[in-house]
């Protein structure tokens, strides 16, 4: 069968007819004989010594199988959770994590007990029967205060409350500020948010004591890491533990670290012999899976008259939470990625992880590219308005231009053309026009305020040198493994891990496309340990179509090598005549003398191969990138604010990036979509707000915690300019964070930009009406 | 997100539903649509022993225009009100309400005697019926509004005691309800409501206190002739409204007077 070009085609995504009739597949709908249910008994306190725990009560209630606590997993558990070293190698203080409490609880919602029952509902029935006894410990929400000495610590027994305490240097910061004829300042908060996948986590464990096996399903971005974590604390050989992730409801980052619940569930079942399964509820997900952002970054920024920035000075705080997440200094990526798109003479970054009595903050959708951005674009729009100079001059004067382009702190962007998506943007939003509109609405009194954000980021995880030293040993490279079977069908295996990103179309379109083979030969499967290559990466930082693409790809082209000689041989030719295309060899000049892929393949099985071939057409293979990828894009945001009550309204939304070379350019819109909703979340509505008193969580429903709908959001006009990517044979760079990376800085600047008139100059986020009502008023007096 | 363990029973009639509210004691609940009860089971912020279930109480869904007076049933769905050709042609503010009562799913489910008895602070309906004065019906009295709703969450009906009907009078001249929320299926963070009687203006607010108000100092301003912009600005008066992440008191006095204004310009 014929196959034309399936790359860069809208194929509608195949996985979508299974997951839109409810026929997916999720932790709940897994379930096995002699099922259990676990229910977790948490701290209601910030912070509190554990005097005693009373669990007669619940375990006296019928259908109670278990009442576990520390002193039970010990048994069975040993070490404490992993923390890596990601960007701040040098940490001055890693509190141990088990992951349950035995004599202090450090967070709101810290597991203190589990109950095993026969249905879920006596589970949460015997969980709430569960009497522990508390002495309340001073607490410290505030990352400002808890860095200061005197602050209550976050353990009572540490040093005090500084998880690290670095600064990135990046050129002459004195001599690029002693020139600078101008220097803004500002306070920039990054508020705390709650990842909120559509599906919370769950898992199930089934522990066999006769083989030593352990099968744990659970919805994760990473099934093959969790595999090492649980299998290394619980003492059994990796090999006997095999890690499902089926079908997950999306994970944003929040679903790439090990969690308490992961031990815990497979250490009951080891306890109980039982199988057992844990579904979190939507106030356990809000108040107990990791948080993302939760920064302060105070910065300054020096640039000549001419608008010619010199030098960017900053201190990131950042908010980690009673313990550091597993990739919890990941998003001091936001200090290497401060200068954004611009040449900078001199970039200095500090940043400083601090520990609070809440839930850790972790990678989440961008972690630590959004912040980076954010601040970027705020800082030059600062720069821009103290020189009164348009925004989008000012960015074009100082863009960087040629590629590859070494930013101040060594990173080096394979490709861009920062002038091209700029020029489309403010094209297609009608900038010079809303600029216009904007003068003539101000004579009227109303606010109205155009944004743009000039963005890079830095994704593809990633090269192997510097990816295991962020990990602690393991590279972020990626594997991939493709078979043809007998028949013609094709198996391929990949270690990423898709929760809504469309890999099952896009990797089916790129195999196809390379192998010749049509569409529907190609089975795509990812998610679980016992198939496949022996280790996944998984799938965050869009990392899964440039580096578990490109292992796609590569295995295909060892495929098709093997393939070439084997068909050379049986068509009685030599493998440099051979030519291959739409999924057939034929002899160069004989058109008639043709061998499918697939006819190959049968063959591949059969008797008659070249000497020394084996029998099978199947490859693994793994890539390691020579660099990150570097996908970028011009946003423009035009926004008018309500002057009585400071609500926002978004009028128009336009989003130009560039990925490079796309697959499937609907499945590339939908992420840049779904993006930009979810940073213009940020930006307006969403925000976890702890009570800086009692240290209780204020936002703890869906109800408080402000996730807006499709009610509250615009429809981007969106457009792709395409710079492929050197750093790879496909040309690709990464989207799955893109929008959400761009989107908060254009809508804060058009913000702002609609309250300089009354002499406003920032706004922290979410711009609550609220908030800008209360900003309005103070410029008023 | 579990509730606890409660039994459960249904009703056919309004006389089978205080007979098994009686016979249940004083921790027992009525279900009708769920609306705001099912979360809070679910959160276990309620922990009923008995859920009396009154969906099958058919005679209380009507709506019967009489005299100068609407007679709504309390099992009336929001989405009926909405629909409904009698609401709208007699007192089309109940429509223009029941409209914007959360998303599809909740207003065909949640009932209007449910948010009587439930007396949320950021219910609408209250609004409307304090400040036209309607009379509350349950099995065994009538209750003016303004005496009904006591404090938050909190109002007259004993423990085995059934809303049946809220007696609305007719108004069909000009009106308005604003709600100021952020998410277009939130509570408001303020309302107001207009209606122009005979009399005069009437106007409520939602969620600035406890329970609803009647804004009498902007109807009293109005009536000496006042412009809207001046009567407006007593809205704010003699209110305690909450503070919470949403919204400060302050700036909720704030709503309320630029609510207020643009609800009567809206209507004229």
């Amino acid at each position: 069968m014929a196959v034309t070009q399936l790359i860069g085609a809208r194929v509608q995504r195949r996985e979508d007819p299974r997951l839109i009739t409810g026929h997916g597949r999720f932790i709940e709908d897994h379930t096995l004989p002699g099922l259990t249910h676990l229910a977790v008994v948490r701290s209601p306190h910030p912070h509190a010594r554990i005097l005693g725990i009373d669990s007669a009560a619940a375990r006296a209630l019928p259908g109670v199988l278990a009442v576990f606590t520390a002193a039970d997993f010990h048994k069975v558990l040993s070490g404490s959770m992993p923390v890596t070293p990601s960007f701040a190698p040098e940490k001055k203080y890693v509190p141990e994590r088990f992951p349950i409490a035995e004599r202090e609880v450090c967070f709101q919602g810290e597991p203190v007990a589990v109950v095993v029952a026969q249905d879920r509902y006596l589970a949460a029935d015997a969980a709430d029967l569960v009497q522990v006894t508390y002495e309340p410990l001073p607490a410290v929400v505030d990352p400002e205060v808890a860095m200061s000495p005197g602050s209550p610590l976050v353990h009572s027994d540490g040093p005090d409350n500084i998880g690290w305490d670095m600064t990135y240097a990046g050129g002459d910061i004195e001599a690029a500020f002693g020139r600078a004829e101008v220097v803004v300042k500002e306070r920039i908060l990054q508020q705390r948010l709650a990842p909120t996948a559509m599906e919370p986590r769950g898992v199930m464990a089934s522990y066999s004591p006769y083989d030593e096996q352990l099968t744990l399903w659970l919805s994760s971005q990473n099934p093959h890491f969790i595999r090492l974590f649980v299998s290394g604390a619980m003492g059994i050989p990796e090999s006997r533990v095999r890690v499902v992730s089926p079908d997950v409801g999306g994970g944003f980052g929040s679903k790439i670290s090990p969690y308490p619940e992961d031990y815990l569930v497979p250490a009951a079942s080891k306890l109980l012999q039982r199988p057992v399964r844990w579904i979190e509820t939507r106030t356990e997900s809000v108040m107990t899976t990791i948080h993302g952002r939760g920064q302060v970054f105070t910065a300054e920024a020096a640039a000549l008259r001419d608008g010619t920035l010199l030098g960017l000075r900053l201190t990131q705080v950042l908010d980690l939470g009673a313990y550091h997440g597993t990739f919890g200094a990941f998003q001091a990526c936001a200090c290497l990625m401060s200068g954004g798109v611009y040449r900078w003479e001199a970039i200095s970054a500090r940043t400083v992880g601090v520990l609070t009595n809440k839930v850790p903050t972790d990678p989440y959708r961008g972690a630590g590219r959004p912040e980076g951005t954010h601040l970027c674009e705020r800082m030059v729009d600062r720069v821009a308005d103290e020189l009164g100079m348009d925004p989008a001059e000012l960015r074009r004067k100082n863009f960087a231009r040629e590629f590859p382009f070494q930013n101040n702190f060594g990173l080096t962007y394979d490709s861009g053309n920062y002038d091209g998506t700029l020029d489309r943007a403010l094209e297609l939003s009608d900038y010079q026009g809303w600029r216009r509109r904007q003068a003539s609405a101000r004579e009227e009194g109303r606010l109205i305020g155009v944004g743009l954000s000039t963005w890079v980021e830095i994704c593809g995880l990633g090269p192997s040198a510097p990816t295991a030293a962020a990990t602690g040993g393991i590279a972020l490279v990626e594997a991939a493994q493709i078979r043809f079977l007998p028949s013609g069908s094709v198996a391929a295996y990949v270690g990423t891990h898709a929760h809504g990103q469309g890999h099952d179309t896009t990797f089916s379109q790129l195999v196809a496309e390379t192998l010749g083979v049509p569409l529907e030969a190609v089975d795509l499967r990812h998610g679980d340990t016992a198939e496949g290559p022996s280790f996944g990466y998984g799938t965050y930082g869009s990392r899964s179509l440039a580096v578990g693409g490109m292992a796609l790809y590569t295995a295909s082209q060892e495929i098709l090598a093997k393939a070439r000689k084997l068909a050379a041989h049986l068509l009685e030719a030599a493998p440099d005549d051979l030519e291959f295309t739409e999924g057939a060899f034929t002899v160069r000049g004989n058109p008639q003398a043709k061998k499918t892929i697939q006819e190959v393949a049968l063959a591949s099985y059969g008797g008659s191969l070249p000497q020394g071939m084996e029998q099978g057409l199947e490859a693994v293979s793994h890539f390691d990138p020579p660099n990150f990828v570097w996908p970028f894009g011009a946003h423009v945001c035009v926004v008018e604010v309500d002057r009585e009550t400071g609500a926002v309204e978004i009028l128009s939304y336009t989003g130009v990036d560039d990925c490079g070379n796309v697959i499937n350019p609907m499945i590339v819109e939908g992420q840049v979509q779904g993006g930009i909703a979810q940073s213009i979340a940020q930006a307006l509505f969403e925000e976890v707000v702890y009570d800086g008193e009692s240290g209780q969580l204020l936002t703890g429903t869906m109800l408080d915690y402000l996730v807006p709908t499709m009610n509250e959001l615009p429809t981007p006009k969106l457009d792709r300019t395409v710079t492929p990517s050197p750093t790879n044979a496909l040309g690709v760079k990464g989207i799955g964070e893109a929008g959400t990376i761009a989107a908060s800085a254009a809508v804060i600047n058009a913000v702002c930009d609609a309250l300089r008139p009354l002499g406003i100059h920032h706004v922290d986020m979410p711009a609550s009406p609220d908030r800008l009502w209360r900003l309005m008023q103070e410029a008023g007096r | 997100m579990i509730p606890a363990a409660f039994k459960y029973s249904k009703a056919g009639s309004v006389r089978e539903a205080v007979a098994q509210l009686r016979e249940a004691g004083p921790e027992a609940k009525v279900i009708a649509g769920g609306q705001s009860l099912i979360p809070l089971l679910r959160l276990r912020l309620s922990q009923p022993t008995h859920l009396v279930d009154v969906n099958g109480v058919r005679e209380l869904d009507y709506v019967h225009p009489e005299g100068d007076v609407l007679r709504v049933g309390a099992l009336t769905r929001h989405s009926t009100l909405a629909r409904s050709e009698l609401v709208q042609r007699h007192l089309p503010l109940l429509a223009e309400m029941a409209a914007q009562v959360g998303d599809p799913q909740i207003r065909a489910r949640g009932t209007l005697g449910g948010v009587f008895a439930h007396a949320d602070a950021a219910g609408d309906y209250p609004t409307l019926a304090v400040m036209l004065d309607a009379t509350i019906v349950t099995d065994r009295r009538r209750v003016a509004a303004r005496d009904f709703f006591q404090h938050l969450f909190t109002t007259v009906l004993a423990e085995d005691e059934l809303v049946c009907e809220v007696v609305f009078p007719m108004a069909p001249g000009p009106h308005r309800y604003l709600k100021f929320r952020r998410r277009l299926y939130d509570w408001a963070i303020v309302g107001a409501a207009v209606q122009k009687l005979d009399s005069g203006w009437r106007v409520g607010l939602t969620h600035v206190g406890p329970t609803a108000v009647r804004a009498a100092a902007v109807e009293a301003r109005l009536l000496a002739g006042a412009t809207f912009q001046e009567a407006a600005g007593a809205a704010a008066e003699e209110l305690d409204p909450p503070s919470d992440v949403r919204a400060s008191a302050d700036y909720r006095r704030h709503l309320a007077r630029v609510l207020t204004r643009r609800a009567l310009e809206q209507a004229a």
